[in-house]
């Protein structure tokens, strides 16, 4: 089969590789309809993240036909249609039992290593590194999905793949970061950061019922996307301070939530920037934790602020100081996918939310590495890169 | 666990035989390294190689046997009960151990065991179960003059708060002198507890999920020689897949009935 596999810093190529196989009673073999590109793919493209080996298959983000399950599968069956989540759980320890799906204590083959950096493992996670489990990820034709009875969902045929695909995902795990900000009504949000997991969680902090969503981002098509999603927008290039413009906008009360939804590879012209900037080009830390700080910073006194960006590593010149005194509550995680599927689908029946809003490229797999590159460098307006692993290339 | 356990291994062996062995394999080794290079042939240099890494071995044996003592707990979702009758079936412990190759149940608390040795060598050994506990805890030692003389205990306590049951296991081994006891404690890598604790893990995917996660046999890209090389020296705690839930019918073990 073809797959996109990873061999260093800008790096990705379409390969050859066998096709996956049953390893475990609880697998199955999908084959995969559509796949996307993720946010978080993008520091697997800039070697952020570390414990990534050459050869690696990439994605996280995908949905197909299931075309064999394990003896254990007794709940799909061949030709079901399957959103897959990106989390692995087990679904029988004390994690899934406590719905923690993606703390799972099974799912993670190498978990040894996650422990000698984090203490304790999370779960397996798909094409996202060995830490969490070097499991062989869904950029590809085909993808072997472990525990395969717990994690994928059965979608209706009347659901185009684009609309229900970031089930995956972007569309969960925004909700979850609009969740983890301890919304009240009239409560006022600021998420930093408009890519995809920023768009749903603009959106779903509305369901949520904040009064008002304030989103930032120096992307022009970015930010009209943000406000299309009932958005008040900050261009962050376009003032001096953001802090400053969130503090007149709340008229000195600041947002009673915050919202981190950029992650490791934050950018910025501020000193703190080019700090960690400078260190992270030097391999001395994975992260730029410029947004956390302002986050941290923005909250109004005894407000939650929510980080579903992503993080490798250490980080240092937090302000504990201000987080510990104004009172702050700090909620993260990877998203806990199994909780968010099954309603977030019933949203899309009932037509709440068209999630493909935030498509803007349908490429091939074969194009996906001009796929990576666009949605890095945030050319051609690309918000969020869809792939055909079926589709032949179209002639450039 | 009692010091009687621990010390039995060390009997039978004395400082003249270990002696012996270490220059045998120096010299021995060393003679057929140049009589291998004076070939230049491929098997010459095959010879030469092997000489050179049974003298290096041999220079590396150590003047006192050690024993390779192990422990580790990990709390497991399970009842005890559950987790007791798993492990008294010991015909199971080499679905989630390591260096087992496997178990036969002998009867009258009797069991032949089967390790996997330095180059996939067999070492077998009979055991003995010696107390037990029903839900509680299990021991077990070698009988006496077996090669690899060793001994281990499991025990099972109730987690706070309905967690499941803390699975607590000590096992201790005696190689014998020579290189294939080295060998053999080199199998259990740097930290035998690590070794150990890795088991406990599998143990526990086993009882909580009925299966080892694994990603041996997936597909993936070319692998650089460096990656390679890097898989080929590092210790793999991974389940072979003969080894994880996969395994023909007529060799699955006997399932606990839940």
């Amino acid at each position: 089969m073809k797959a996109l596999c990873w061999y260093g810093a800008e790096d990705v190529r379409v390969e050859d590789v066998p096709d996956p196989k049953i390893l475990n009673p609880r697998d199955a073999i999908i084959k995969i309809t559509r796949t996307a590109i993720c946010g978080s793919d993008l520091h697997l493209y800039d070697a952020y993240i570390p414990t990534l080996e050459q050869g690696d298959i990439l994605g996280h983000e995908f949905m197909g036909e299931v075309v064999e399950v394990g003896p254990a599968v007794k709940n799909l069956k061949v030709g079901d249609r399957v959103v897959v989540p990106f989390t692995i759980a087990c679904g029988n320890c004390f994690f899934c039992q406590e719905q923690l799906w993606s703390l799972c204590d099974n799912s993670n083959p190498n978990a040894w290593i996650a422990e000698s950096l984090m203490g304790y493992s999370p779960s397996g996670l798909f094409g996202y590194s060995h830490m969490t489990g070097g499991y062989a990820g869904g950029q590809a034709q085909y993808a072997r999905v472990p525990f395969a009875d717990i994690g994928p969902i059965k979608v209706p045929d009347n659901l185009p793949d684009e609309q229900v695909l970031f089930l995956s995902d972007i569309f969960p795990t925004g909700y979850m970061g609009a969740e983890n900000c301890n919304i009240r009504p009239g409560d006022t949000v600021a998420i930093w950061g408009c890519g995809p997991v920023g768009q749903f969680a603009i959106r779903s902090a509305k369901m949520l019922g904040a009064e008002r969503v304030i989103a930032i981002d120096k992307v022009p098509e970015r930010l009209r996307m943000a406000e299309e999603g009932g958005a008040e927008v900050i261009n962050q290039d376009e003032v001096d301070s953001v802090l400053t413009v969130l503090r007149d906008m709340t008229a000195n009360r600041g947002p009673d939530a915050c919202m981190d939804a950029v992650g490791m590879e934050a950018s910025g012209h501020t000193l703190p920037y080019l700090y960690d900037n400078m260190k992270q080009k030097m391999r001395l830390t994975f992260d730029r934790a410029q947004v956390f700080r302002e986050c941290v910073i923005a909250c109004r006194k005894g407000g939650t602020v929510s980080l579903p960006g992503v993080y490798g590593g250490f980080v240092d010149k937090i302000p504990l100081g201000a987080f510990m005194n104004k009172g702050l509550t700090l909620k993260t995680g990877q998203t806990h996918m199994m909780r968010y599927m099954k309603p977030l689908l019933e949203r899309i029946e009932r037509g709440e939310i068209d999630p493909s809003f935030v498509i803007s490229h349908k490429l091939s797999l074969e194009e996906a590495p001009r796929g990576y590159k666009i949605f890095r460098d945030k050319q051609e307006k690309c918000t969020k890169v869809v792939l055909d692993p079926w589709a032949t290339a179209k002639a450039a | 666990m009692n010091e009687e356990f621990r010390n039995r291994g060390q009997q039978g062996l004395n400082g003249r035989s270990i002696a012996w062995s270490r220059w045998g394999a120096i010299v021995g080794g060393s003679a057929l390294a140049v009589y291998g290079l004076t070939r230049r042939s491929k098997t010459g240099a095959a010879v030469a190689a092997a000489g050179g890494l049974l003298a290096f071995g041999g220079s590396r044996i150590p003047s006192e046997p050690a024993s390779i003592h192990a422990e580790a707990s990990f709390t497991v979702n399970v009842p005890q009960e559950e987790a007791y009758r798993f492990w008294l079936n010991l015909e199971n412990l080499p679905r989630f151990m390591s260096h087992l190759e496997s178990v036969r149940d002998l009867g009258n608390g009797k069991s032949e065991w089967v390790a996997r040795g330095p180059l996939q060598m067999p070492i077998k050994w009979t055991a003995q179960v010696v107390d037990k506990r029903e839900g509680q805890w299990l021991v077990w030692r070698s009988e006496p003059n077996s090669v690899l003389p060793n001994n281990g205990s499991v025990q099972f306590r109730r987690a706070p708060g309905n967690r499941g049951t803390e699975v607590t296991v000590a096992m201790q081994y005696m190689p014998p002198a020579g290189p294939v006891g080295k060998a053999f404690a080199k199998l259990f890598g740097k930290d035998p507890s690590q070794a150990i604790y890795e088991d406990l893990r599998h143990f526990k995917q086993l009882m909580e999920a009925g299966e080892i996660a694994t990603t041996v046999g997936q597909s993936h890209g070319r692998r650089s020689a460096k990656i390679r090389l890097k898989k080929a020296l590092m210790t793999d705690y991974r389940p072979k897949p003969a080894q994880s839930a996969v395994r023909p019918q007529s060799q699955q073990p006997q399932e606990v009935a839940s």
